[in-house]
């Protein structure tokens, strides 16, 4: 039995690089998004709630959902489970309605 | 302005960061336009109908959001992951593979990255589809396509009945769990629970399984006995009960427990996952009282059936046609077109059948296509022969639609404190509230009240169960799946609708 879904598909990726999310280093392979990445390091939540302020992060992961809104590189309400990670890509969790540059 | 009235977009400045990753959206090529065929979505049907149409002599435009062709279902790794054995997480990948084949070998126009938004029909009667490009459609440039006729293959997305503790981080779709894995190569946790009802259940415990999770159980709320009083599709069908037993094995090689007639209904955590409960249900899916029994897990997996996509239809006024299952697909003629002529569908837009049958019926909609405007007949036995396995295969699915339609009692798992609406934070009690004590009696009224379905998903996840619970115990009614922006837009993205139709440099606002 494989025991990893890279062994299981025989991958052989192209070099990793390394992204942050709130300044903590992550480690993601050429062609994962965001969201991918960050389920690889074990995170879960990129995203707090307007209302509860609860962690939220990819539950549909095929954009419909917009639960994986993340603040990316400064900009917020990235789709993190559709954008591709790019080395230095610096992820920040997303918190409210994200619209920090409207100042709504 | 975006699809979602309470989280208008900024409009202004647009994103500096570059993409050089994203899919770069192709300009449309003026000299190509009008297309004869522009088909929306590049999954089993759209494939299907793109490569066909295109071999029939027709000048094909293809959009799909992704970078990738494949869709949902044959969602694979971008090639930078050097995947030498995608094939180990699909069902029938060289049935895919054949159609990437045809397509590398045609002269269909593969705009990729293209999410289209809004598809509109012009004076002369040709089409319009309007798209944001872009990984994420956050891409400068809009696009818009013309084409002589139009074919919707966008799919469906995942149904989801909400439970106390569902918005905990590691509660994920379990569609959601199999396309993070199918194309990140990545598990949610490392023990998770599959739960909710509908055959993508076993194909998504099998995956996680052989990825390496533990899956400590398959959830599943139907029994398969509503199967078996179908005889006929059954038999007609061999392919279907060879891909459940395959799924079925491979359970059993690595040791997973199928509970029938049983669901999640509670999941346990303070910041993430720790446990589910599961508990028998009666066989209208109302829980039994004390058979609950706690499984500790670092996620959940959890999905209801899936539902037709076809907001860009129901915007263009198409009839549709309820589900055995509760949900709404497009009506379609015998030759796959809809109420609107010039207007066909296919796959799952129809009604959720699987990638054989939206093969079948992208193939069938195009050579309908291809005979309304090269004026022959759409006749012969090519036709004949795609008509008779797409009517086997609808009736099976129209079984399997029956089979895991969601009981009335589900309503019963659900605290006054539970979410319903995830993006506005709106709970069953809100709702509940707003049905007995203000009078509502149906989805819309619920939403206008409480904002559940005004948020970013537009009522994608919470659709069904605001149905549910407006019906307050009567026959729901459908989600009625409008949306007059089937993506959100940028302001940015409308006023470039000034620009001149083919200019691939539209005026910034």
């Amino acid at each position: 039995m494989a025991r990893t879904p890279a062994d299981l598909v025989g991958a052989q990726p192209d070099p990793p690089f390394e992204i942050t999310f709130d300044g903590r280093r992550v480690t993601a392979l050429p062609g994962q998004t965001l969201a991918a990445a960050l389920w690889g390091a074990g995170i879960l939540a990129w995203r707090t709630t307007r209302d509860g302020g609860r962690p939220r992060g990819a539950f549909c992961g095929i954009g419909q959902c917009y639960d994986c809104l993340a603040t990316v590189n400064g900009e917020p309400n990235r789709r993190a489970c559709l954008v591709p990670a790019r080395p230095g890509d610096a992820i920040t969790t997303q918190e409210g309605h994200g619209h920090d540059r409207l100042a709504v | 302005m975006t699809a979602s009235p309470s989280e208008p977009e900024p409009s202004a400045p647009e994103p500096s960061a570059p993409e050089p990753s994203a899919p770069e959206p192709s300009a449309p090529e003026a000299r190509r336009e009008p297309y004869d065929l522009a088909v929306v979505g590049a999954g089993s049907a759209g494939l299907a109908a793109a490569v066909t149409a295109s071999e029939l002599g027709l000048a094909v435009a293809l959009l799909d959001a992704s970078a990738q062709t494949g869709g949902q279902f044959h969602r694979h790794p971008a090639p930078t992951l050097g995947a030498r054995r995608p094939e180990a997480l699909h069902h029938d990948w060289s049935a895919f593979t054949d159609l990437r084949r045809r397509l590398a070998g045609s002269s269909v126009t593969h705009l990729a990255g293209h999410h289209v938004w809004s598809t509109v029909r012009e004076d002369d009667g040709s089409w319009t589809a309007h798209a944001v490009t872009g990984a994420d459609g956050t891409a400068g440039r809009p696009a818009r396509i013309r084409a002589r006729t139009l074919l919707l293959a966008t799919g469906a997305y995942e149904r989801q009945l909400p439970l106390p503790g569902w918005t905990l981080p590691g509660v994920v779709g379990a569609g959601g769990a199999q396309a993070m894995l199918k194309s990140g190569l990545v598990l949610p946790g490392r023990r998770v629970v599959v739960a909710g009802s509908g055959p993508l259940l076993l194909a998504v415990a099998s995956s996680l399984a052989a990825a390496g999770a533990r899956v400590p159980a398959v959830v599943e709320a139907a029994g398969y006995l509503r199967y078996v009083r179908s005889p006929l599709a059954l038999l007609a069908n061999p392919a279907k009960a060879a891909e459940a037993l395959s799924h079925g094995t491979a359970l059993l090689r690595h040791r997973v427990r199928v509970r029938l007639r049983s669901a999640v209904t509670e999941v346990h955590g303070t910041d993430r996952v720790e446990a589910v409960t599961v508990t028998r249900l009666d066989a209208d899916w109302r829980p039994v009282p004390g058979t609950g029994r706690r499984i500790a897990c670092d996620a959940l997996a959890v999905g209801h059936g899936l539902v037709p996509q076809i907001e860009l239809a129901t915007a263009l006024g198409c009839a549709t046609r309820r589900l055995p299952d509760g949900t709404l697909g497009l009506a379609l003629d015998d030759l796959q077109e809809t109420s609107e002529r010039g207007l066909w569908a296919a796959g799952e837009t129809g009604g959720v059948g699987g990638a054989e049958l939206a093969r079948t019926e992208g193939e069938l909609a195009a050579h309908a296509v291809a005979a309304r405007l090269l004026g022959r007949r759409a006749d012969g036995d090519r036709i004949a022969g795609l008509r008779r396995r797409r009517d086997r295969l609808r009736a099976f699915a129209e079984v399997m639609s029956a089979a895991h339609a969601p009981g009335p009692g589900w309503q019963d798992w659900l605290t006054d404190d539970t979410d319903v609406c995830r993006c506005e934070e709106v709970t069953a009690g809100r709702i509940r509230e707003a049905v007995t004590e203000l009078g509502a009696r149906d989805a819309r009224t619920a939403k206008l009240l409480t904002r559940a379905g005004m948020g970013w998903c537009q009522g994608r996840m919470c659709g069904t169960a605001v149905s549910c619970l407006a019906a307050h115990g009567g026959a729901p009614e459908p989600p009625a799946e409008r949306r007059p922006f089937a993506v959100p837009v940028r302001l940015s993205a409308l006023a470039a609708l000034d620009g001149e139709p083919d200019d691939p440099h539209p005026r910034a606002p």
